[in-house]
């Protein structure tokens, strides 16, 4: 029965991860005005260059690097017309996805001759802790970048900017800070988790798959508005959504037959029902998607 | 002013178009294919015959009702991104009518599932429409998870309740409801998929420019859009424009179940849509949301589409998926970089004030005088 549960709750957190990190990376680029839809895009782009970067380099640490730096290139374009064009961030967003599905498939067929998926990689040595087993490194620098993300959003000077260029970023800037510095941060942070979920994701089976991410994306999208824009707050709610998900593969094996497309809806009704304020309503920064300064445009 | 508007909306989709084929031809390079070569494949292939024109339709059709309903919410000031689910759910419905009722004759079955396919995608607008209304829950979010649901709903029906055993789509409707195909009337297009769906698209094209443009409601529509204080303050019922509105946008959505299931394949399939859903906001913004500029950008999409199916022998077809991202980010970077260029001319020696200047650039018939006539 331990290990009953034990199984599930590993499972959940192998489930969750890529939930969590995207998630926590939406927390930053929405705490500074952003919208960031393009999260899905982002998470694919970076397990596809991570598996480029250990198939090339031999080594899964610098390939992980690899899939943190082309979350992070990706994020970059989203932040550019954002910030810069100040366009629309949904459309960008969007254009972002469909960009991302377009180009890995591109190059894989290129660089693998395939358009299903890469070769094998090598995969990250795991690490063996007692009771639990081994478990990829991965996760404990997801422990560690979660605790590290309450910290920086809440209690440091930079958390403090961040968070009131997505609130005010009128005030802000006649404090003399910088938005544009503050909201290009916080969209490459984004980037940053997103492309590292990617990773993850192409880590966990080895190789990078068309359109892998799946959707996992939008769910992180999803666990942060649940969570109310705070990291620990979607990690909760990417760590629910991961349980769901657990326990219907579980119950499934025993011969129980929920619908999975049911338990696939979860997260998806959790987030319209906290965002219309059923249960305990959840509210986006006041200045999230909009412009600085305000300009004209036609 | 106005002549400045016009060009706006011609040059910077007709320069997005250029780069983004600018674009496509560095990625026809990397592979070592000479880019000419590729396009005059493309070109040759949907311009060579009537079948290819037909297919160019064909392709256009689907993209003609998602790109209305993104632009018809969005001239309300909301945006639809929900196309998606609200087409899986109308063409399901559409298909579940067309075999349940298939005692009807074609003259009555045909509009009935027409009604069906509108119902249904506008039941799944209505949902976030009144959501907005009621709880300000935000629009863009409500459509994106209900995208999922729609996909894991209709999943859940075509695996486990209305199905043909082995597959994942539902039985054939009935031969009564089936919109006649092009080619069966006008033999030149054989081969081609082209079906009446098409000039119901165009019909609905018309529809939505009569209703934004002419009616009052399309006036208080974009009222709404272009200063919701204002519309408030003429007496435009924002909440129920909302859920109206969203209600109407997701019922168009669900109009593409005309094209695939009434037209072409006459069943409902797991996964048809090929993102038709998420492309009509691509085809919204080329189209700068007007509904004649959006059949010219369902054209050039849909050439895109059926393109890519010529050209994949030679390079890769995910080239033309690159080239529609492209597309989305020139137009509105485009955007923004030449109204700054028009706003800085037009600073120079006239001496009106930026909101007055701005209003007029914008050339929205919405103007205040007009919404105190009302």
């Amino acid at each position: 029965m331990t290990d009953f549960v034990l199984n599930i709750l590993l499972q959940t957190v192998r489930i969750s991860v890529p939930y969590i990190l995207a998630a926590v990376g939406g927390v930053f680029s929405e705490s500074s005005g952003v919208i960031n839809i393009g999260l899905e895009g982002i998470m694919l782009n970076g397990a596809f260059c991570s598996v480029v970067g250990t198939y090339y380099l031999g080594n899964p640490w610098l390939g992980l690097i690899a899939g943190v730096t082309g979350g992070i290139i990706t994020s970059v374009i989203h932040a550019v017309s954002c910030i810069r064009y100040k366009v629309n961030h949904i459309v960008s967003g969007v254009a972002i996805n469909i960009f991302a599905v377009g180009i890995t498939k591109f190059f894989l067929i290129l660089v693998f001759g395939s358009s299903s998926n890469s070769a094998r990689i090598i995969p990250l040595k795991l690490i063996t802790f007692p009771v639990i087993g081994g478990i990829s490194p991965v996760i404990v620098i997801t422990v560690f970048i979660v605790v590290l993300a309450h910290v920086i959003l809440f209690k440091t000077p930079f958390g403090l900017r961040l968070r009131a260029c997505g609130e005010n970023p009128a005030a802000a800037d006649s404090l003399g800070i910088n938005v544009w510095l503050m909201r290009y941060s916080g969209v490459a942070i984004s980037g940053a988790l997103a492309g590292l979920a990617g990773a993850w994701l192409a880590m966990q089976q080895s190789q990078f798959t068309s359109n892998m991410s799946s959707g996992r994306g939008f769910i992180a999208l999803a666990a942060m508005i649940f969570g109310k824009w705070t990291p620990l707050g979607a990690t909760g709610a990417a760590l629910i959504f991961g349980l769901a998900e657990s326990i219907q593969i579980h119950v499934q094996t025993m011969g129980v037959n929920i619908p999975s497309q049911f338990i696939q809806s979860i997260p998806y009704l959790l987030t319209i029902i906290v965002l219309s304020g059923l249960i305990g309503r959840s509210e986006p920064p006041a200045a999230v998607g909009k412009p600085y300064p305000e300009e004209l445009s036609l | 002013m106005k002549r400045k508007t016009l060009m706006i909306n011609l040059a910077v989709p007709l320069m997005a178009v250029l780069f983004s084929l600018a674009v496509g031809a560095l990625f026809i390079l990397i592979t070592g294919k000479n880019p000419f070569f590729v396009y005059s494949i493309l070109f040759s292939g949907i311009f060579g015959n009537l079948y290819g024109i037909g297919q160019l339709f064909f392709y256009a059709t689907p993209l003609i009702f998602t790109g209305l309903a993104v632009a018809f919410a969005f001239k309300a000031g909301l945006f639809n991104i929900g196309c998606e689910g609200q087409l899986y759910m109308g063409s399901l419905l559409c298909a579940w009518t067309g075999c349940v009722f298939s005692g009807l004759p074609g003259l009555l079955l045909i509009p009935v599932c027409l009604a069906a396919a509108a119902a249904g995608g506008a039941a799944w607008g209505f949902i976030p429409g009144m959501l907005k209304a009621k709880t300000g829950a935000h629009e863009v979010i409500t459509t994106i998870m209900l995208n999922f649901i729609a996909l894991a709903f209709t999943n859940y029906i075509v695996t486990s309740h209305f199905f043909v055993p082995g597959t994942v789509r539902t039985p054939q409707i009935a031969a009564a409801a089936r919109l006649p195909a092009i080619a069966g009337i006008l033999p030149g297009f054989k081969g081609s998929s082209l079906n009446f769906s098409f000039f119901i698209a165009l019909a609905a094209a018309l529809a939505v420019w009569y209703i934004l443009y002419l009616s009052r409601f399309g006036y208080e529509l974009r009222a709404m859009g272009y200063n919701p204080a204002a519309g408030e303050y003429a007496g435009v019922d924002s909440s129920k424009m909302m859920i109206v509105t969203l209600a109407v946008s997701g019922g168009i959505s669900g109009l593409v179940g005309s094209n695939y299931v009434m037209g072409y394949k006459y069943y409902f399939e797991q996964g048809f849509s090929g993102g038709v859903g998420f492309m009509g906001i691509a085809v919204a913004l080329l189209g700068k949301n007007h509904p004649f500029g959006i059949i010219a950008a369902s054209l050039l999409f849909g050439g895109l589409s059926f393109g890519s199916l010529l050209v994949n022998s030679v390079v890769p077809k995910e080239i033309l998926d690159i080239l529609q991202a492209v597309v989305i980010l020139s137009v509105v970077v485009g955007n923004t970089v030449f109204s700054r260029i028009l706003l800085r001319n037009s600073a120079t020696g006239d001496d009106k004030p930026d909101t007055q200047r701005a209003d007029a650039i914008i050339g929205e018939q919405v103007s205040r005088e007009g919404l105190r006539r009302k």
